[in-house]
């Protein structure tokens, strides 16, 4: 009873050096570049709007009122003004944060872990490398925004969708990543010694690798969630993502340049966005980088 | 007479390189009896690493057994499917690797680590392995074995990490233990704690111990008997006493030769002139002639076979050996 008990204190203190150690170390990164914390900022603000959308504002955001059409950014009741259907720009604003995020979020999610799993095994079993990578060799001959093209032509323009075209695509760079952190790890000593113990591959590859091989996938999701969003916005624009209703800030760009002279804010809203939140993701996944790099020195950052 | 717990008979390791199959192991046999220890020296890249990964069955990808048996428990372990002999590394044979600097995983605490073999073959669940392993650390002799459980390999000497991988290494209690230059990058007064260690616990287990090492004074130190190996071959093999005081070999003999002595101060260092051959070099005859000072015209055709001398087994012409009846030389040399 007292043996276990220790024993769970020891097991839990391990976890917790471990959680602190990278906890204070990344703290410490990202206080030293100021650029990462406006990134980190950014990306805190789009989280609270995304969350707090139903909260933060009185209109529906695809309630049109045809009687305010276009109003200017500080018009009385509608801060950011009104489209040309007179919806409310500031709710399509923050609905639209939300579904920028649900969207980058999850096709990066599946993106990254299909594309990790793809890479471990192709790291480590030589018979499935060739064959995985020549398969993804294949899906980079195509410019990235072609292949989502052909996926959301074949599949039907919705926004799921685009998120299964973004997730296929963002699979074999994610792939390609892992498989090579994969393969000079497993040339290390510790896996034979892991082997020499009796572990079996899986093992080998989901407890040991893996977990040698998470920084570059964390960075990797972190820059890419930047171009997911990025991409959504392109589909959607383009009138193959979300249908002109929605409030997603590429669709409310591609509904509004028809009016760029008489309401510019109609495009410069959701242009600003766009770029913020992509900016904000690229600087933080460099952020991560250098936190997660065993490399780099943190001291002389 | 103690049991014997290992046989390896015959043993061929092959490698695949542009020009083919290439033989780094040719044919050795040895066994090795319950508590021993038994020294596998050699210069580097005269096998005996090969042969310790194969008894393992960790030969890189580009290595295969081409010929021989290794018998371990009534099973013979090049026959066996991986799923078996996994169950057996680690459990029954376990190794410890020459480095222990990078033997360790960087991203996972001690305890994490030695947790790992329990959790494996005994299935021990997350704190009884915890609280086994920091008995396994108080063992090898670490102190504040608690704290370090905690800590990531990066924190400890080469010294400390050396005993984590002997603790990791032991804690299924193998009846079989391969240590691969064990102490070799480790400083001289670590060395001889590392060897104490080993001998202790060899003798509280009774575990055979099969180590590998090019250093004499680490022979000397530990061994019950002594391998001898040469270009892929056992040229020498006798009990350690007899192998100090009364070499038959010559390149056994060179090699205790080659050993610094502070009492003969007015002499050079011995050397073995030339070097181990490479794998593809077509050797005729007996495969150390081109360095042996002692060579005859005999010795550069045929291929010796093992004679034994009382107690003391030796490859040489010089010794009575006769023409080698393992086939497997004399077709290699001859293609």
């Amino acid at each position: 009873m007292s043996l276990d008990a220790a024993g769970q204190e020891i097991v839990k203190e391990m976890e917790n050096q471990l959680n602190r150690n990278y906890f204070l170390k990344g703290i410490k990164v990202l206080f030293k570049q100021p650029l990462a914390l406006v990134g980190f900022a950014i990306i805190l603000i789009q989280i609270i709007l995304a969350v707090g959308a139903n909260w933060l504002t009185a209109y529906d955001p695809t309630a049109q009122d045809l009687s305010h059409v276009n109003l200017p950014i500080g018009s009385e009741h509608h801060w950011l003004g009104t489209d040309n259907y007179g919806r409310d720009m500031w709710s399509r604003l923050i609905y639209g944060a939300r579904i920028s995020l649900i969207i980058g979020f999850t096709s990066v999610s599946l993106g990254t872990i299909a594309g990790t799993i793809l890479g471990l095994l192709a790291g480590y079993f030589r018979v499935l490398d060739g064959i995985i990578m020549r398969i993804s060799d294949l899906m980079f001959a195509f410019p990235g925004i072609l292949l989502a093209l052909l996926i959301v032509a074949i599949l039907g323009s919705s926004l799921v969708n685009v998120v299964i075209a973004i997730s296929i695509w963002s699979v074999p760079s994610c792939a390609r990543i892992v498989r090579g952190n994969v393969l000079t790890v497993k040339k290390q000593e510790y896996i034979t010694a892991m082997r020499s113990l009796g572990a079996g591959h899986l093992r080998i590859i989901f407890k040991h690798i893996l977990p040698n091989s998470l920084a570059p996938i964390i960075v990797f999701g972190a820059m890419h969630m930047a171009t997911a969003i990025l991409s959504t916005s392109s589909l959607s624009y383009l009138g193959l993502g979300a249908d002109p209703a929605t409030p997603e800030w590429g669709a409310m760009i591609s509904n509004g340049q028809q009016y760029m002279w008489q309401a510019p804010h109609l495009v410069i809203i959701p242009g600003i966005a766009i770029a913020l939140v992509v900016f904000a993701f690229n600087v933080v996944g460099d952020a991560l980088r250098d936190v997660l790099d065993p490399n780099m020195n943190i001291d002389q950052l | 007479m103690a049991e014997e717990v290992l046989r390896v008979k015959d043993l061929e390791v092959q490698f695949k390189t542009a020009e083919g199959y290439l033989s780094a192991v040719r044919g050795i046999s040895f066994n090795l009896k319950k508590g021993e220890t038994v020294c596998v020296v050699g210069e580097s890249g005269c096998g005996k690493s090969i042969s310790a990964l194969s008894i393992m069955g960790l030969l890189p990808a580009n290595g295969r057994i081409a010929n021989g048996e290794i018998w371990f428990d009534g099973k013979d372990l090049v026959k066996l499917r991986q799923d078996e002999i996994q169950k057996i590394r680690g459990n029954d044979i376990s190794m410890i690797f020459q480095e222990p600097m990078t033997a360790l995983n960087p991203v996972f605490t001690i305890g994490f680590q030695l947790c790992e073999p329990l959790r494996i073959h005994q299935n021990l669940n997350k704190t009884v392995a915890a609280k086994k392993a920091v008995e396994l650390l108080k063992q090898v002799g670490i102190s504040e074995p608690e704290r370090r459980m905690k800590q990531y390999p990066h924190e400890l000497s080469g010294g400390m990490r050396q005993r984590v991988m002997i603790a990791i290494a032991l804690a299924c209690e193998p009846k079989i233990l391969i240590a691969d230059e064990p102490t070799t990058a480790l400083d001289v007064t670590i060395q001889a704690q590392i060897l104490d260690l080993l001998n202790e616990l060899k003798q509280k287990f009774n575990t055979s111990v099969i180590m590998i090492t090019h250093d004499m004074g680490v022979v000397a130190e530990v061994a019950d008997r002594v391998i001898v190996m040469y270009a892929g071959e056992v040229v020498e093999e006798g009990d350690v006493e007899t192998i100090f005081n009364d070499p038959q070999h010559p390149y056994t003999q060179g090699l205790l030769a080659s050993v610094p002595n502070v009492d003969r101060e007015q002499e050079e260092l011995t050397a073995i002139p030339g070097s181990m051959p490479s794998l593809n070099e077509k050797i005729e005859g007996c495969r150390f002639h081109p360095r042996c000072p002692f060579a005859t015209e005999k010795c550069k055709l045929q291929h010796p076979s093992m004679t034994m001398i009382g107690n003391h087994k030796v490859r040489c012409w010089l010794k009575g050996g006769q023409v080698s009846d393992d086939n497997i030389n004399s077709q290699r040399d001859a293609l």
